[in-house]
């Protein structure tokens, strides 16, 4: 990520101020750069397992700010399409960027985790031998160096963040419980708290309320509205009360690429969704 | 870790790594290696019931030495779940460059009464190879100690964690990395004494290397080492970057996506640990007298997780004991059936990890925590400390 390189040298009259010129604002490496609205492009994405498309010609943007549902039978590429996003997978055609300039197919899992993409799998995953309190620590976003973990120590700000995110997710009484003896929903519940330590700008929620109680996924979406607005929200679904309650754009995904895409009324309407969903 | 006053000296969050209990037993534990073994094997006659025989001060120092090797041992398995089988590798690297610098220390008393080493002398060398250049200096021998098997350990590490390889196939690279050094340390060719490896050492800084006095030097050196050792590695798992080592451990993928690159602070913890046997085999050459390739077989390497899995994983004071259990059962052993060891060794093995997941440290607490809740019943109360114990 040069963008020192990029464009200003073959920039004849470089027009700084205005927002629509191709070469209309200072780049800054390293910084995402939303001028556009549009904080994820993903464009003709194909990813193949040994001849096996999982994602095919792909294409899908998500505007920052944005809380958009991904729905889709198994196997339309959900999975893939976030690994692809955070660097875990890398494509064989097409391209992603993070806001106009960050070409995430270039980084690596942690870098993409620094620039601010969060990302929740399928399966809760955290550190079961770490109790609640050091589950947010290590995730608090911070300097993630080895030689600044040799000698850090917790000042009281960020004992103040940990304290306000353990309150959000409703495990403050639990903080200094090892997070494998949660229950599922709580684990769920702390994973999501461990994306918001990192103050993320992009998060990538998959099936984030799959073993939830009832009331357990209420409070979650109403969590996830909370957040739309300052953050970028993609959430993998298969609840469809609970697509319905965060009420934001729906993708339909099918065999590797978007079906349809809109309202949840629309998507629900439209009558290739219904055949996919329904087997012809 | 509770929010702490961030200007805490480094110094004192060293040493605040253990409680006071522990800083007793360390107290008590220093001063027998460096006041009563001094005074029990010096001064003492021989015949006074509490001399300590030079015997027993050999076979100690050298169990202090494999006692390091334990706990670096358990700062990458037991906190990193990287499983080495070759870190006999590394240990048999330090015990070698400290060997160079007192084969240098033999000067002429050799048999051939030439200032090159004896082996060279028979092999018809003429003069010293290039990387025996400066082997004469202590320092660089020091250096060399420290430096070559960083420098092994961090370049196998690079490539070994870079390309994400794990679990049962790091061990197995490392096995092959040991036995192919093995191979290499055997040839007279390599420079280093072939099969017979380095021996019959005369002096180390000038003073008679088996003078009572030196041994008793070396012994309390090996206990500071170990001291060392134990302090280091608990302030790291306690840090920060211990608390990523064993994220890492236990959730690889989540530690990435939440922004740290494991590959530094396993390649880290790696080549510290690497550094640390080095520094356990520079010890225990001078003590034993004699470093040839056999440590670097891979049958000594298996035996170096034994300790730990005996002692326990992921407890650092575990290790300690495991590698005084076993090593004392085998020098008992050897003695008295000698064909049977082996035997006895895998038995313990196999004993250890269907039964005791946490090594003798882990069957203690155990039963600490059963006879406390056998306290408890008896009072008719369940404590709630006891039902965690048993629940931990």
């Amino acid at each position: 990520m040069n963008a020192a390189d990029l464009p200003a040298t073959n920039g004849d009259n470089p027009d700084w101020d205005s927002g629509t010129a191709e070469l209309g604002h200072i780049l800054m490496p390293g910084q995402l750069d939303l001028s556009h609205k549009v904080i994820l492009y993903l464009e003709d994405i194909t990813v193949s397992f040994d001849g096996f498309r999982a994602l095919n010609k792909l294409s899908l943007t998500i505007d920052a700010g944005e809380l958009r549902c991904i729905i889709g039978p198994n196997g339309a590429g959900k999975t893939t399409m976030m690994d692809v996003i955070t660097g875990k997978t890398r494509p064989d055609e097409g391209t992603v960027f993070f806001g106009q300039t960050i070409d995430l197919t270039r980084l690596s899992e942690p870098e993409i985790a620094h620039i601010g993409v969060g990302r929740k799998f399928q399966k809760p995953t955290i550190f079961e031998n770490h109790t609640v309190f050091e589950n947010l620590e290590l995730a608090m976003k911070t300097d993630k160096r080895v030689w600044r973990s040799l000698f850090a120590t917790l000042d009281s700000a960020a004992g103040d963040r940990i304290a306000e995110t353990l309150q959000l997710i409703r495990l403050a009484a639990d903080a200094d419980r090892l997070a494998g003896l949660l229950s599922h929903g709580q684990k769920q519940w702390l994973e999501i708290g461990m994306l918001l330590m990192q103050e993320p700008k992009l998060l990538l929620l998959d099936e984030p309320v799959a073993g939830m109680t009832d009331e357990e996924t209420e409070r979650t979406g109403e969590l996830f509205l909370s957040l739309a607005g300052r953050h970028s929200l993609v959430v993998v679904e298969h609840d469809m009360a609970f697509v319905k309650q965060l009420g934001g754009r729906v993708t339909v995904l099918h065999e590797g690429s978007v079906l349809a895409e809109g309202s949840l009324e629309e998507v629900q309407a439209d009558q290739r969704v219904i055949e996919v969903y329904l087997g012809r | 870790m509770r929010p702490s006053p961030a200007r805490t000296p480094f110094i004192v969050r060293l040493g605040s790594s253990f409680d006071a209990r522990s800083w007793r037993l360390i107290g008590l534990f220093a001063a027998f290696a460096l006041i009563a073994v001094p005074v029990m094997h010096l001064a003492l006659p021989a015949d006074h019931p509490l001399h300590l025989s030079t015997w027993f001060i050999t076979l100690v120092g050298k169990i202090l030495c494999y006692a390091i090797v334990a706990v670096a041992m358990d700062l990458i398995w037991g906190y990193g779940g990287i499983l080495s089988l070759g870190h006999g590798l590394f240990f048999a690297l330090g015990g070698y460059g400290f060997g160079m610098y007192l084969m240098r220390q033999i000067g002429r008393d050799g048999s051939y009464q030439s200032d090159l080493p004896d082996f060279m002398v028979f092999l018809d060398w003429k003069e010293l190879p290039w990387f025996w250049i400066g082997s004469d200096s202590f320092l660089w021998a020091v250096l060399l100690v420290l430096v070559v098997p960083a420098l092994i350990a961090f370049v196998f590490g690079y490539f070994a964690f870079r390309s994400r390889i794990k679990g049962v196939y790091f061990s197995i690279i490392t096995q092959a990395l040991t036995y192919a050094a093995m191979l290499l340390f055997f040839r007279n060719e390599t420079g280093f004494g072939g099969n017979n490896g380095f021996t019959d050492f005369k002096r180390i800084l000038g003073h008679p290397i088996t003078a009572p006095e030196t041994r008793v030097v070396l012994f309390a050196l090996s206990a500071l080492a170990l001291i060392g050792t134990l302090l280091l590695a608990r302030y790291l798992v306690r840090s920060k970057f211990g608390r990523v080592l064993t994220a890492i451990r236990d959730a690889e993928s989540r530690v990435m996506f939440i922004g740290y690159n494991p590959l530094w602070y396993k390649l880290c913890a790696w080549t510290l640990s690497a550094v640390l046997c080095a520094i356990a085999g520079a010890l225990y050459v001078p003590q034993v007298g004699i470093i040839n390739p056999s440590e670097m077989s891979v049958a000594n390497s298996i035996e170096i997780a034994i300790w730990v899995a005996v002692g326990g994983r992921g407890t650092l004071i575990g290790p300690v004991i495991g590698a005084f259990l076993v090593n004392l059962a085998k020098s008992w052993f050897t003695v008295s059936f000698p064909e049977y060891w082996l035997f006895f060794l895998g038995t313990l093995f196999i004993v250890a990890t269907l039964y005791l997941p946490q090594g003798v440290v882990g069957l203690w607490a155990r039963l600490r925590a059963g006879r406390r809740r056998g306290e408890g019943a008896a009072a008719g109360t369940t404590t709630a400390a006891a039902a965690k114990g048993a629940g931990a």
